[in-house]
């Protein structure tokens, strides 16, 4: 049985508007990756665990209300303290140019913004994924 | 890391990792498993099965954490289907599982079939394994009861536990032949939906015409899982099944054929593969070319095979 | 007979069309109606169909003159960081001629949580502004008098909250409940169904739905009790009927819970509110606005009875397609902005908001809003579209369009009523996935170019990243928590403990109207998280449904 590529969807901080990630889920799904969704309103402990119980090899965040610079980069942190190395993670929503490199920086692998075909994020998977 | 001694002291990145081994049959998977088996054995496992939409997750949420309540730790296996078309699969059972994240004594994987329903339910059974050696009390095997091959899913169970709702209608007719018979308890779920007295008799009434050899009557229990109510009712008539398991000895005996069909499908796989390795590729096809055009007969065919094999 | 000649005409042009069609092949992905004629709209009754302004069913709209008298108001939704930020803006917007303010609240408040709860941690004052507790809400309006402003406030699971806040600050400026105008949106089936920000599950919300009609009916009677929105649901990816639809069978959900209720169907559907999208799809909209009006006129008139041609009114507020923003180029967005707001006054909308060119960046800066809420100047000032009453009503393609939305929302709403109702068809998921299928589509269409967005998949430029967009400082969380911690430490905790304890014993006894209880505990400054935990409490959680 061959392997699949394994990603969780989740969106931390408050927005609900999951469109995008649920988009983003279908495509990944049809493109024949296993994909974990999550749901709306988690914290950065609760993504960084599931990534863990799930092994996943990617972890894909969604988010809209802004909050992007404190969530993103801890839940970077928090999946490092737990001994998860070889995650690709990666990030979307209304982030605005300024905070990308940041972003990178803090671990995010690549930054999604709107207007973004969902065909270029699983590209992006699939040359990354470790 | 040794993943064998992490997993053994409950490291989850270790239960993780070793799960993901033998989900895609890494080349240690088969190490791994027979490294932890003299440590398996010991957790209660539970099997959780039901038609699309009967709330299992949101179930089995409520029953983990009742569980818990009770000083048990508990894993938790969630299978949903591949998409036949992609290979790909969405898996959500986690959605309703959050808040169960971050308790230390609960660990849950969320795996797709596949594709192959078969192989699903070793890879199902051997995560299972994992779990129980690195030390879970309790583990739930969750998948969607729509066929047979769900249903073997759920045979690694000790207790299998079949969720229904009402206001399915006549699907209660496809649901009997599959999934009711293996029930060792049952629940109702959404119990305050229109037309639950009507599928508690139904369900009554299909217990009686079952023709089990043991005398375990499968209790029925109405729950509301949104509202935890029922949840300690059901864990009750879990946990008495579960005893009377224990008391007649029939849990030796289901696990002994467990183990036993354990053996015999990997006994067969690796005769196939021996197979597939002793004889060549192009004899099996002149073979088969023969017996098409009638210059021999499959049976005569399986013969000499095996003669070549067995020599 | 007329007709006769004309079908033979039309089987003419036909034939012409396909020979035309065979040289030049037509553009993917357009609509089937290549030309609408009377045949078209075969069975068009005028009187019974669109009638008069100000009439039953209307179709031409709710007021005989439109805005021929009055323009819609203006209202720009605006919010952010903290109330003493808020408050200048609002202030802003009000001298540079808006006519009514729109609250946008962070998303800690918007589900019932303080600013020092850890779960807010990033998101204080970032999509709105934080308000914890009464004490915010006086900064919010200060020196506005809410004796002569209208004010709508997107809050739900916790509008009755908000909105007791509210009449607490009114009546320390003197002026009394009764003199209120506004709305708040307290539309929580929407919320279940496409936007996310749920407390509750729907039993304890729709009590506390209705707990604010009857409060209002006696207490606020200008006060509009709630916006039932298909905005989020079409910015959630549905499609125009299925906007209308969706939001309609919502409608149908709390009136049948009020009337349930023991309230009398006049007494809460006259106060009764909409909120549509206004997408880029002009005559599209416009028919989606028409066929719109006449649904809720027959649902109120014939399924519920009401008597009150008030009560048949679907009144509307509007903002344009927060999700047709592009990032990509965003001056373009200005044009599509002018565009939705021609089709929002062409479908004759009571109020407005339009979105600002760089909202799908960041939050829009006070250059940027001014360009938008001159947008709403210039259509109604200088376009002419708001010189005539349904200017498309007649033309045989928007009459085509109203017919053929209007039919498809009979579908939703049959099929939903065999479901059970909305609420049981959210709990379902069906209506969820029927939009998750519909932004699927969208995507996929854009993505093989069926679809074209200008600036994203044609007519790409190479762009320098965005400058001077607004961003909310950082140290606004510690400010709105050192606020909170400094209030609580104020105020008579004995007051603040008696008032949630009576809040609790209510809220068990499905009977109580919570409302006076509410006003009570804002009053003494409980907090909104600690008012909304006590309801958590007795209520428990929304655990949302998803399938994808």
């Amino acid at each position: 049985m061959e392997k699949r590529i394994r990603v969780l969807v989740a969106k931390p901080g408050l927005d609900g508007h999951d469109r995008g990630a649920k988009v983003v889920a279908r495509a990944l799904r049809d493109a024949g990756f296993e994909v974990i969704y999550t749901g709306i309103r988690l914290t950065p402990e609760q993504i960084a665990e599931a990534a863990l119980q799930e092994d996943v090899n990617v972890v894909a965040l969604s988010l809209l209300s802004g909050a992007h610079n404190t969530l993103f980069p801890r839940i970077v942190e928090i999946m490092k303290q737990k001994g998860i190395k070889d995650v690709l993670t990666i990030g979307g929503g209304v982030i605005p140019d300024a905070d990308i490199p940041g972003l990178k920086a803090a671990g995010i692998a690549e930054v999604f913004t709107p207007g973004t075909p969902t065909e270029k994020i699983i590209e992006f998977i699939k040359a990354n994924v470790k | 890391m040794d993943i064998v001694a992490e997993l053994l002291n409950g490291s989850k990145l270790a239960i993780s990792r070793a799960i993901t081994a033998v989900e895609n049959e890494y080349g240690d998977a088969v190490e791994i498993l027979q490294k932890i088996y003299p440590h398996t054995g010991r957790a209660y496992v539970i099997g959780i099965t039901g038609p699309p939409g009967a709330g299992k997750s949101t179930l089995t949420d409520k029953l983990t954490k009742e569980y818990r309540s009770r000083g048990k730790t508990v894993g938790i296996i969630a299978v949903d289907p591949s998409s036949p078309f992609s290979g790909g699969a969405i898996l959500g059972d986690r959605i309703r599982m959050n808040e169960l994240t971050m308790d230390e004594g609960v660990f849950i994987r969320s795996m797709a079939t596949r594709g192959s329903l078969g192989g699903m339910s070793r890879k199902t059974a051997e995560a299972v394994k994992v779990l129980d050696a690195a030390g879970k009390d309790i583990i739930f095997i969750e998948t969607v009861g729509v066929g047979q091959s769900e249903v073997d899913i759920v045979k690694a169970a000790d207790t299998t536990l079949v969720v229904l709702v009402p206001g399915l209608g006549d699907d209660i007719q496809a649901i009997k032949a599959g999934i009711l018979e293996i029930g060792d308890v049952f629940a109702i779920n959404k119990a305050d939906r229109d037309g639950v007295e009507r599928l508690h008799i139904e369900i009554e009434m299909m217990l009686d015409l079952d023709q089990n050899e043991t005398e375990w009557r499968p209790k029925i229990t109405r729950t509301i899982a949104s509202q935890n109510q029922g949840v300690v009712e059901l864990v009750d008539s879990i946990e008495e099944h579960a005893a009377y398991m224990v008391k007649t000895g029939l849990i030796q005996k289901r696990r002994f054929a467990r183990t036993r069909n354990e053996i015999l499908t990997m006994l067969d796989e690796a005769i196939q593969a021996y197979l597939k390795k002793k004889v060549a590729n192009s004899r099996f096809e002149a073979l088969t070319e023969e017996v098409s055009q009638r210059k021999n007969d499959p049976y005569s065919a399986v013969k000499s095979i095996l003669a070549e094999v067995l020599k | 007979m007329a007709n006769e000649s004309l079908k033979a005409k039309q089987e003419a042009y036909a034939a012409k069309v396909e020979k035309a069609v065979a040289k030049n092949p037509e553009r993917i992905n357009l609509p089937k109606m290549r030309l609408a004629t009377p045949l078209d709209i075969e069975g068009f009754d005028y009187e019974k169909d669109l009638g008069f302004p100000g009439e039953y069913p209307f179709t031409r709209g709710v007021q005989p003159t439109m805005y021929r008298g009055r323009f819609w108001t203006m209202r720009m939704y605006a919010g952010f960081s903290t109330a003493e930020e808020s408050n200048k803006r609002y202030r802003y917007l009000l001298e540079s001629g808006g006519t009514g303010l729109s609250c946008a609240f962070d998303l800690p408040t918007q589900i019932g949580l303080d600013s020092d709860d850890p779960k807010a941690e990033g998101e204080i004052g970032k999509v709105g502004v934080a308000i914890d507790s009464l004490a915010d809400m006086e900064i919010l309006f200060d020196k506005i008098d809410l004796g002569k402003v209208s004010t709508s406030m997107t809050i739900n699971a916790p509008a009755s909250v908000l909105l007791a806040m509210y009449i607490a600050v009114a009546e320390k400026q003197g002026v009394s409940a009764d003199k209120l105008n506004g709305t708040i949106q307290n539309d929580i089936l929407k919320e279940y169904a496409a936007r996310g920000t749920y407390i509750f599950p729907p039993k304890p919300s729709m009590r506390l739905i209705t707990n604010i009609f009857e409060y209002c009916s006696k207490n606020v009677p200008h006060w509009n009790t709630i916006s039932i929105s298909g905005y989020h649901i079409r910015e959630a990816g549905s499609t125009a009927s299925q906007e209308i639809a969706f939001t309609i069978a919502d409608g149908i959900a709390y009136c049948e819970a009020a009337i349930k209720a023991g309230l009398n169907v006049d007494d809460f559907a006259g106060r009764l509110s909409f909120f549509w999208n206004a997408h880029n799809n002009v005559l599209e909209e416009v028919a989606k606005f028409r066929a719109s009006r006449r649904v809720w006129a027959k649902v109120m008139k014939e399924r519920f009875g009401a008597t009150n041609p008030k009560s048949w009114m679907l009144r509307v507020h509007t903002q344009t397609a927060g999700s047709m923003l592009t990032a990509q180029q965003p001056d373009n967005n200005v044009v599509r902005v002018a565009l939705q707001t021609a089709a929002a006054v062409m479908g004759g909308t009571q109020s407005l908001h339009t979105n600002s060119k760089d909202e799908a960046l960041a939050l829009p800066t006070e250059d940027s809003v001014r360009v938008a809420l001159r947008t709403q100047q210039i259509v109604a000032e200088e376009s002419g579209l708001a010189d005539t009453v349904d200017p498309l009503g007649g033309s045989y393609y928007v009459e085509y369009l109203t017919n053929k939305i209007e039919a498809e929302c009979w579908d939703y709403i049959k099929k939903i009523d065999e479901l059970g109702g909305a609420v049981v068809a959210i709990e379902k998921g069906y209506i969820q996935r029927e939009i998750q299928d519909s932004a699927y589509k969208w995507q996929m269409e854009v993505e093989k170019k069926e679809r074209i967005i200008v600036g994203v998949n044609k007519y790409q430029i190479k762009e320098k990243p965005p400058e001077g967009l607004l961003r909310v400082d950082a140290s606004v969380g510690d400010f709105q928590k050192g606020k909170l911690a400094k209030m609580k430490a104020g105020r008579d905790q004995a007051a603040v403990a008696a008032k949630l304890a009576a809040l609790e014993t209510a809220c068990k006894d499905e009977h109580a109207n919570l409302m006076p209880l509410i006003l009570d505990a804002v009053k003494v400054y409980a907090t909104l998280g600690e008012i909304c935990g006590v309801m958590r409490k007795v209520f428990g959680e929304y655990q949302p449904h998803v399938s994808l």
